[in-house]
């Protein structure tokens, strides 16, 4: 009996999409029509033959992921990391059978149980108890399993006297915690997981990030984890696999597939740029630009860690929401996060205000913190508890050049910074 | 690539080796398999349609008896009494349409839910895998339900006519799920069609209310002219229906047989159609829906 549980051989998935064709500008009246009405007739044809149809006029082929072999072995716990579009979720969804491979193929033994969204199915009427029973179904628990597991739900949630209230009652905190506390109490040999932990409050993901570990290590089941924390794949996967442009780049030790990651960068400015239709973000809100710069006004990507770094970040707000972080983390070439800043840490009298339309908010790094080194910075937008809306990783890069110790003793160890993650200048005293 | 063996421990008991092949057209070898392996979320699901389907009303399930009772008063009103159609034999008029507007409930309700359900079941089929035939036909379950709720106004109404089913009343089960079957065929096809194209969202009310009127539940399948009436019954729910009203009220209402064994045809078309269009599809929902 071989160990692999998981067998990826070449799986390969393509989608077809259709643009519109270019118009000329001055199209007429009867144009328009002519064309619809050609574009219905292909429709009416197509659906007739029970051909699969695809709106626009020409035709994409996009592999979203291609040429992806690994080996997953039992009681292993797997990083997946890449820049969003890299086709993370795409193997995931392969992986849970919710779609197929358009070609390869994929062995694996034991049961799988797949988490690719926090309450997947919960229905907002329906009570927390009745949810529990729901989404464990839907999960693939059987209902003697949910049962013996029940009071262990409850518990693990902490939502003990709300049981049974309707959950669109329930703090959006409440019920992402039910949700985890479900899927938490899934006993599949083989668990996925996609970034689902990112909601919630700190203290909970923590617990959940426990729990993964609990399974991980002490269970020895096999999990799959998809993330955008680094910290986190650092904790708790032995493995990690790295997708970029939907093709596996690297697959190893999971230090080393981070740096890689990170090292990407290399192509990293001080500064970002997005066209309005490929601003990531949601309809509401859309990061437009971020930049790196120093405070003497200089944007050249090295600064000195004796002046102030600002970070700023352009986007367009079309709706406002109350719950709105913008922030960023700050994460070291070794895939340290130095940093999380929201600028909802501030008091709400001094923090800035989101207007409609264009935003630009600058973040102050102080004089005297950073070590020296490289750094990236990867924007965190989200509804506080609700949902994401930007989660990049890595779009700025820039380097600290140490020059900010008063002392002559202060470069001694090593030229460029000393040992820790930060370097400020604390206080001394006698006692 | 360094392997801890100190992470290795027995696998979980249970279903620890069983063996899953994913490649493309895979999904098709063990299908129908699987639809046995989940059946726990099919109950689950029906039961979710059912709980949720009168919250929040004030007279709840109420509704389910209301609403095909107040319909047959009026079709009782304008068909008995303005036009004066004729009843099949001694049968009250007012059986004789809600005879017909039983089945009648049942196709047109679980068709409406059926061709709705992929859409708003969108974010399951987007993240879980199973077998997606379960989700329409537990969704049907749901007017099911309601139809064994109605069939309580049928009793109730037989004892105020003091009207006695015959033996044929034993043979109603049948045809409930003819008309079930009748509407799972076009359901499951309209169904996959609306993941892709939302168009058939409003087709389907359209199709209701047209039916309503096309089909013989106002009135009985007699009063079609006898050389019009094989025609007639490629409408399947004319099978349906003149079934209905066979068992319920008997030799007062004689089955047109070539025409019922048409309709049987129709059904067992669309059937293998809707089930055949829904399978062909079925595995790019994920990616389109």
């Amino acid at each position: 009996m071989s160990d692999i549980v998981i067998k990826a051989e070449n799986i390969g998935k393509k989608y077809t999409i259709g643009h519109q064709a270019e118009r000329e500008r001055d199209t007429t009246f009867r144009e328009v029509i002519v064309q619809n009405a050609r574009n219905l007739w292909h429709k009416t044809r197509d659906l007739a033959t029970g051909r699969p149809i695809i709106q626009g006029e020409s035709l994409e082929e996009v592999w979203a992921l291609k040429d992806v072999s690994f080996e997953i072995r039992r009681g292993e716990a797997v990083g997946i990391i890449g820049r969003n579009g890299a086709g993370k979720s795409t193997l995931l969804k392969i992986l849970s059978r919710i779609t197929e491979p358009t070609e390869g193929r994929v062995t694996i033994k034991g049961r799988v149980a797949s988490l690719l969204e926090v309450g997947t199915g919960f229905h907002s009427e329906l009570s927390g108890r009745e949810n529990i029973y729901l989404n464990g179904a839907i999960l693939g628990m059987t209902r003697a399993e949910i049962k013996r597991k029940f009071d262990e739900i409850v518990a693990f949630a902490e939502v003990g006297k709300y049981l049974d209230t309707p959950v669109k009652r329930y703090s959006s905190g409440m019920y992402v915690r039910l949700a985890f506390a479900v899927a938490a109490h899934l006993e599949p040999e083989i668990l996925v997981v996609d970034e689902v932990l990112a909601v919630g409050d700190a203290s909970f993901q923590k617990k959940c990030l426990g729990k993964m570990d609990e399974v991980a290590k002490q269970q020895g089941r096999t999990v799959l984890f998809v993330s955008h924390n680094m910290a986190a794949i650092q904790n708790l996967c032995q493995q990690v696999i790295l997708l970029s442009k939907g093709r596996l780049v690297s697959w190893g030790e999971t230090t080393s597939v981070i740096s890689h990651y990170l090292a990407q960068g290399g192509v990293l400015g001080s500064a970002i740029h997005w066209s309005e239709d490929a601003a990531p973000g949601n309809n509401n809100l859309r990061l437009l630009s971020m930049t790196a710069c120093s405070e003497d006004g200089s944007k050249d990507g090295v600064y000195q860690s004796q002046k102030k770094i600002y970070i700023e970040m352009t986007f367009k707000a079309s709706e406002i929401h109350s719950a709105l972080c913008v922030g960023f983390d700050l994460i070291t070439e070794y895939g340290v996060t130095v940093l999380r800043s929201y600028h909802t840490d501030m008091e709400d009298v001094s923090r800035p205000e989101v207007r409609k339309g264009i935003n630009t908010w600058m973040c102050a790094i102080p004089a005297g913190l950073l070590n020296g080194g490289v750094y990236t910075v990867s924007p965190r937008i989200s509804l506080h508890n609700i949902s994401w809306i930007v989660m990049l990783d890595a779009v700025l890069k820039f380097e600290v050049v140490l020059n900010h110790g008063v002392s002559s003793f202060w470069h001694s160890l090593d030229s460029r910074s000393r040992p820790g993650t930060v370097s400020p200048i604390l206080k001394w005293k006698v006692d | 690539m360094i392997h801890n063996s100190s992470n290795l421990k027995k696998a979980p008991q249970g279903l620890a080796e069983s063996l899953l092949i994913i490649e493309p057209g895979r999904t098709e070898k063990n299908y129908w398999a699987d639809l046995w392996r989940f059946r726990e979320l099919f109950l689950i699901l029906a039961w979710r349609d059912i709980s949720v389907r009168y919250k929040q009303t004030i007279i709840g399930v109420l509704w389910a008896l209301l609403r095909p009772f107040l319909t047959m008063v009026v079709f009782t009103v304008i068909f008995g009494r303005i036009a004066r159609l004729p009843s099949e034999g001694n049968a009250p008029y007012a059986l004789l349409v809600f005879a017909g507007m039983l089945p009648w409930t049942l196709f047109a309700s679980a068709l409406g839910e059926a061709s709705n359900s992929l859409i708003n079941n969108a974010n399951l089929i987007s993240k879980v895998y199973f077998p997606r035939l379960i989700v329409p036909v537990a969704t049907m379950v749901t007017a099911f339900i309601d139809f064994l709720i109605s069939l309580l106004v049928m009793v109730g109404m037989m004892a105020y006519y003091r009207f006695a089913p015959g033996w044929s009343i034993l043979l109603l089960p049948l045809f409930g799920l003819m008309a079930l079957l009748a509407s799972l065929g076009p359901g499951l096809w309209i169904t996959a069609l609306n993941v892709k194209y939302r168009d058939f969202r409003y087709v389907i009310p359209f199709v209701v209310q047209f039916g309503l009127y096309v089909s013989p539940v106002g009135f009985s399948s007699s009063v079609i002219p006898e050389r019009w009436r094989f025609l007639y019954s490629l409408n399947p729910l004319v099978g349906v229906i003149d079934g209905f009203r066979w068992s319920i009220l008997g030799g007062n209402s004689p089955i047109y047989w070539p025409g019922f064994l048409l309709s049987l045809a129709i059904i067992a078309f669309f059937l293998w159609l809707g089930i055949s269009r829904f399978r062909k599809t079925e595995k790019s929902f994920a990616d389109i829906i």
